[in-house]
């Protein structure tokens, strides 16, 4: 097996993350897909790491994982005052500065 | 010499482990059906859980691939922390809040799907061409004084002002999550003398102590008694028919009393106490209806009523107890049932 086998399987990932954001309504499933394309990502730099022989690539996908983290909170965080003033967590229904 | 042997000798892996290769083929199915079931599956409790597979497939494959720090952290961080995160947020808005299915944008979901294939294809298939030649240095030199160490020297070495730059952005998102949560209390502090006021003023208040544990009661008042272990009633209320739980089981119970509890519904001349109600048995009946039949019938005490002492049989109960009713009601002809329910 190739190694680079790792990277066709991060691309895959990827799609499937893109079309979760695209497709799905529910805001934090939204952002679960996000999840899923950073942790692609995240896969790709590791692997890179590997074939390149140096460590630069993990430690990118450690400040990758750090920025997901504080992403996630803020996110979250939205969502719920976004909750708590529209009673819905649907991206359809936060459309006050559409029109 | 071939190319593999040149490259063998170099250090580099043109094709990894046996055990790897296994690792792979198992972990990849696995985590490409977690992936797809997340974006398909409507409740989002799911979606949170193929996410959580997912994640932890992704972590094998960094500790396969040399990285077992990053791997770890992944479990960590991703698999426990932020995954719980969203199971709370996930929590507080509301389970049942399911993806509407109506289409806001029409044609959205094929499209999207096309986009997705085209996606997928675009970023495969070059990569796939690539692989032909594609070939590892491997980390066994870069990770010779252990993961863990190699990454902590180049984190402080060469990416220390990145790593202080995080570091601000996580104090950041944390005052952000702060400011965005944070709400304004409506109102002064509520404090214990309004509680207790409020307790006591409110209409539909309950002002009294719930029933302790295992009293099976709706009310803890001593005209309403509790459920037998077996589910019937320790007297009937109001001896409603077909109501499981009031026949046999329930008609021979001695009360504590020493009262037969008996609740046969339309039974001659019940002697008032089928209900077991104070209101309309012995001791706290009105002292004027049966003050003069009875011999104890205002002060005394329920054992000297005229019902022989726990009798085991209802109706033998009730027919002895017979000869007073008529007399024992003021005039009026009252079933046994329905006068304890008059009055």
């Amino acid at each position: 097996m190739n190694p680079a086998n790792y990277l066709i399987l991060s691309a895959l990932l990827f799609t499937i993350g893109t079309v979760g954001v695209l497709v799905r309504r529910n805001a934090i499933v939204v952002f679960m897909s996000i999840e899923l394309m950073l942790n692609a990502v995240n896969l790709t730099l590791v692997t890179f790491s590997r074939i390149n022989g140096t460590l630069d690539g993990q430690i990118m996908a450690f400040f990758v994982m750090v920025v997901a983290a504080a992403e996630v909170v803020i996110g979250l965080a939205i969502i719920l005052s976004i909750f708590r003033t529209r009673r819905s967590a649907s991206v359809d229904d936060v459309n006050l500065l559409k029109y | 010499m071939t190319h593999a042997t040149l490259l063998a000798a170099a250090g580099e892996i043109t094709s990894t482990s046996t055990g790897e290769a296994a690792v792979f083929w198992i972990l990849a199915p696995i985590a490409v059906l977690a992936a797809v079931g997340m974006v398909l599956v409507r409740s989002a409790v799911h979606c949170a859980l193929l996410l959580v597979a997912n994640l932890f497939c992704v972590a094998v494959f960094y500790m396969v691939q040399q990285a077992p720090f990053l791997g770890f952290a992944q479990i960590i961080v991703y698999a426990g922390a932020i995954m719980v995160l969203f199971l709370f947020v996930l929590m507080l808005v509301g389970v049942d809040s399911s993806d509407s299915l109506v289409e806001t944008i029409r044609g959205q979901r094929l499209g999207a799907a096309i986009f997705g294939l085209g996606f997928a294809g675009l970023l495969v298939f070059p990569i796939g061409s690539a692989i032909d030649g594609g070939s590892a240095k491997g980390l066994d030199k870069a990770n010779e004084g252990g993961n863990v160490q190699a990454i902590g020297r180049l984190l402080f070495s060469n990416y220390v002002f990145v790593f202080e730059a995080i570091s601000a952005l996580l104090v950041v998102a944390a005052i952000g999550t702060m400011v965005l949560g944070h709400r304004e209390r409506e109102g002064g502090r509520v404090g214990q003398r309004e509680l207790m006021r409020r307790r006591f003023t409110e209409p539909g208040r309950r002002v009294t102590p719930l029933p302790g544990p295992g009293v099976f009661a709706r009310h803890d008042s001593a005209d309403t008694l509790g459920l037998l272990p077996g589910g019937g009633r320790a007297s009937g209320i109001g001896g409603i028919p077909g109501i499981p739980g009031t026949t046999e089981e329930s008609s021979v119970t001695d009360l504590p009393g020493g009262r037969a509890a008996s609740d046969t519904p339309g039974a001659p001349g019940t002697p008032g106490m089928s209900d077991g109600r104070p209101g309309s048995a012995g001791p706290g009946g009105p002292p004027g209806s049966r003050g003069p039949d009875r011999p104890g019938g205002p002060g005394g005490s329920t054992p000297s009523a005229p019902v022989p002492p726990a009798p085991t049989d209802g109706a033998a109960a009730d027919s002895g107890a017979g000869g007073a009713e008529p007399v024992d009601v003021n005039g009026s002809a009252l079933a046994g049932a329905g006068k304890g329910e008059e009055r």
